[in-house]
């Protein structure tokens, strides 16, 4: 049998489109929008000014406080505006605009470094280089990384687990990183191993993507420190807690992390982000977006800009598909619908997934028929339908007693709900105001 | 069977007795003394129990009202000035005669004006949707229209347009005790003294965009081309993020910059139409259908 977490999860409709697309490189804007909020923590803090040229990699905008992260210019070119932009919620968020330089060389080469498979950074320099390049968890939490590796002293850490589970239906964008950069990621876990002093690492990986297992595992063969696991396939496994429980057994407490276990989770994506950083010190500038749904002609896995606006990468599948009412930002059961397709990709962006009409509408809410569906499938355990009454009701001490903070917003009793009720989003509400 | 009639009577009386003196016990030994005086303002108060004053209900204001010194700072916006007077009278204090206020709503972006691009599938609550995303207008500062405003009004003074899909305040029915502004999670219910004959001139748009993009996402925007502030001879117009704002207080209401406003994004209430003829959709704006309505509720 293959290993899974126990608790609850939901099987979604897996539609992969893109799992045997290869990675393109999309074109570089000619102008791109650099949120400076784009991981969780504080906004970082603008150091370049109106008008003033900068690099590639160059950083735009430092970290201001310990949970923060470096932002650094994905193209070189011209600062010509710090203006507020709008994001794809709708509202306006901080944004640096930089008009890319047609005539620098460096904006349009495509570099292939050459595999670099030998340490030579100290353990301190690394978690200094990765600091500094601003690199934050790339499955869609942006938790920058640094903090997730300064681990306490007393605190012991036996694990390393990498999350290559992607256990959002239409996202291909681990996988594809896993296939196209699988010797990269395997440095990148052993400079991880390197800098934490562990010993052990175990890269999950769901059994829809059997190519990518069997190439890790080939690769691995020599190393006893690394194994891959091989889970079945369930959604929320990509729930850090869950992924945890699923690999190693071991349940994280309530408002614990997986560090209280003894484990440290960290994406692919993040992973190979950290081998550019520490071997070629390249800096978090692009990353893999895809480009999915049923309707399109081309569907496709991008390496895209920081910044680049939503619409270049809907040109470049050959614009919008006739009939497509919803734009999602991420995949299809935690994304969020795009309002304005101009809006920037941010780190965050693992995904964008068109929805056409027949998919789209989510039906009308009804009354609950108390079936317990939602409570089944909760991954962690809380009573979906209590919470979303007591939010109804503005009870914010029961339901933080209730422990709505420990839900980790997967939406599986949302879709579940034979009601259509919109379960997810008062749970949402309800975290946001018991928070205070 | 007359033993069993008198020994049940002498049970009865024995039982009522002795529960009288335990109750006269225990009403002596844990006796609160409450000021008379609280229960006198109790019953001055409107009993509406709305926390407009600030405290959580009428009982909890009058003691506050009896314990406090200085009231001139309190004040009922249900009850008005004449409540207070009476109050005033009953403690022997000061009040503050206040004028009355009156909500207002900061945004004329009906369906008709201000078009939607986007659709909103979620939860009918303005909180959840504001919290998602920023409308589904292309204007992010105006009104979402799921009506938790008129959910959060006690005195049935709000309801919502159909047509418009805006709310409507009921002058008349407003008390001003501020249940919809907290409700509001974009902030464009604003408190305004009611003024004689509720008469009142407004900016009826919170939207802080570049003239053309507020424009552009509503017709009836604030564009902030301070045409209005050139016109003001009493000064009472500010403009902050291209957003005009009038000052209830230093405003005369001499109507001038309603007349130059070029998106009529100025809106006055219930004065009566211009001997002067000036452009007809000036006297067809909101202030007049407003007028009806509550002519039409009154019958």
């Amino acid at each position: 049998m293959l290993k899974t977490f126990p608790k609850g999860g939901i099987h979604p409709e897996e539609n992969k489109l893109t799992s045997t697309k290869e990675i393109k490189k999309l074109p570089t804007p000619k102008i791109v929008y650099v949120p400076i909020s784009q991981h969780i923590g504080i906004p970082s803090e603008i150091i370049v000014a109106k008008k003033e040229k900068v690099q590639i990699g160059q950083v735009i905008a430092k970290s201001a406080g310990f949970v923060s992260s470096n932002i650094h210019a994905p193209v070189a070119g011209t600062v010509t505006k710090l203006d507020k932009i709008i994001d794809s919620s709708g509202y306006k968020k901080q944004c640096i605009v930089i008009k890319t330089d047609e005539k620098d060389p460096s904006n349009y080469e495509d570099i292939v470094y050459p595999l670099k498979t030998e340490i030579i950074l100290s353990p301190k320099e690394i978690l200094q280089r990765i600091t500094d390049s601003g690199i934050v968890g790339l499955g869609g939490a942006t938790f920058p990384s640094h903090v997730k590796l300064n681990v306490n002293k007393d605190k012991k850490i036996d694990h390393l687990l990498i999350n290559g589970v992607e256990c959002e239906p239409y996202l291909t964008a681990d996988h594809r990183l896993m296939l196209e950069r699988a010797k990269e990621i395997v440095i990148g876990v052993k400079i991880l191993l390197h800098a934490l002093h562990i010993e052990k690492a175990i890269i999950g990986i769901e059994n829809n993507k059997k190519n990518a297992i069997q190439n890790f595992k080939k690769l691995t063969k020599n190393d006893k420190g690394i194994q891959v696991a091989s889970l079945a396939v369930k959604y929320p496994q990509g729930g850090e807690k869950q992924l945890v429980r699923a690999v190693l057994k071991r349940e994280v407490p309530k408002n614990r992390l997986p560090l209280d276990v003894g484990v440290i989770v960290h994406n692919v994506g993040t992973i190979y982000a950290i081998y550019q950083a520490v071997q070629h010190n390249k800096p978090l500038i692009e990353r893999v977006v895809t480009v999915t749904g049923k309707k399109l002609e081309d569907p496709s896995n991008y390496w895209v800009k920081i910044g680049t606006p939503i619409q270049n990468l809907l040109d470049e599948v050959g614009g919008i598909p006739e009939n497509t009412s919803k734009i999602l930002n991420g995949g299809p059961m935690m994304g969020k619908a795009v309002k304005d397709t101009h809006a920037p990709v941010t780190k965050a962006t693992s995904g964008i997934v068109l929805i056409a009409d027949d998919e789209a509408s989510r039906g009308k809410a009804i009354n609950c028929i108390r079936c317990g569906e939602c409570v089944y499938v909760c991954p962690m355990g809380l009573e979906p339908h209590l919470l979303m009454n007591l939010t109804e009701k503005h009870l914010w001490e029961r339901a933080k007693s209730e422990d709505i903070m420990t839900c980790i917003e997967c939406g599986s009793c949302s879709y579940v709900c034979p009601s259509h009720r919109p379960l997810l989003d008062y749970i949402l509400f309800g975290k946001k105001l018991s928070k205070n | 069977m007359s033993d069993s009639i008198l020994n049940s009577i002498i049970l009865l009386a024995s039982l009522g007795t002795i529960a009288a003196v335990v109750l006269y016990i225990v009403s002596k030994k844990f006796y609160v003394y409450e000021d008379p005086l609280i229960a006198e303002v109790d019953d001055l108060l409107p009993a509406a129990n709305c926390a407009g004053c600030g405290s959580p209900g009428c009982k909890a204001f009058a003691e506050k009202l009896v314990a406090t010194d200085d009231i001139s700072d309190l004040f009922c916006p249900v009850g008005g000035n004449e409540v207070m007077k009476s109050i005033a009278n009953l403690l022997g204090k000061e009040v503050n005669e206040k004028e009355p206020m009156v909500a207002v709503l900061l945004c004329n972006g009906s369906c008709e004006v201000r078009p939607k691009t986007t659709q909103f599938q979620g939860p009918d609550s303005c909180a959840i949707s504001a919290m998602i995303f920023s409308g589904e207008t292309d204007c992010q500062y105006g009104c979402l229209g799921k009506g938790e405003c008129v959910d959060a009004c006690d005195f049935e003074a709000m309801y919502m347009d159909k047509e418009t899909g805006l709310p409507v305040i009921i002058t008349d029915q407003c008390t001003a005790c501020g249940a919809c502004v907290a409700a509001c999670p974009k902030d464009i219910i604003e408190m305004r003294p009611k003024n004689k004959r509720d008469l009142k001139i407004y900016v009826a748009c919170m939207n802080q965009e570049k003239g053309g993009i507020a424009k552009k996402a509503c017709s009836v925007a604030c564009i902030g081309c301070s045409k209005c502030l050139k016109v003001c001879p009493s000064e009472a117009i500010t403009i902050d993020n291209f957003l005009a704002y009038i000052d209830a207080d230093a405003c005369t209401l001499c109507r001038k910059c309603v007349e130059v406003c070029p998106t009529h994004a100025i809106i006055e209430t219930n004065f009566p139409p211009k001997k002067v003829k000036v452009k007809t959709h000036f006297n067809a704006s909101p202030s007049q259908s407003k007028v009806e309505l509550k002519t039409e509720n009154d019958a």
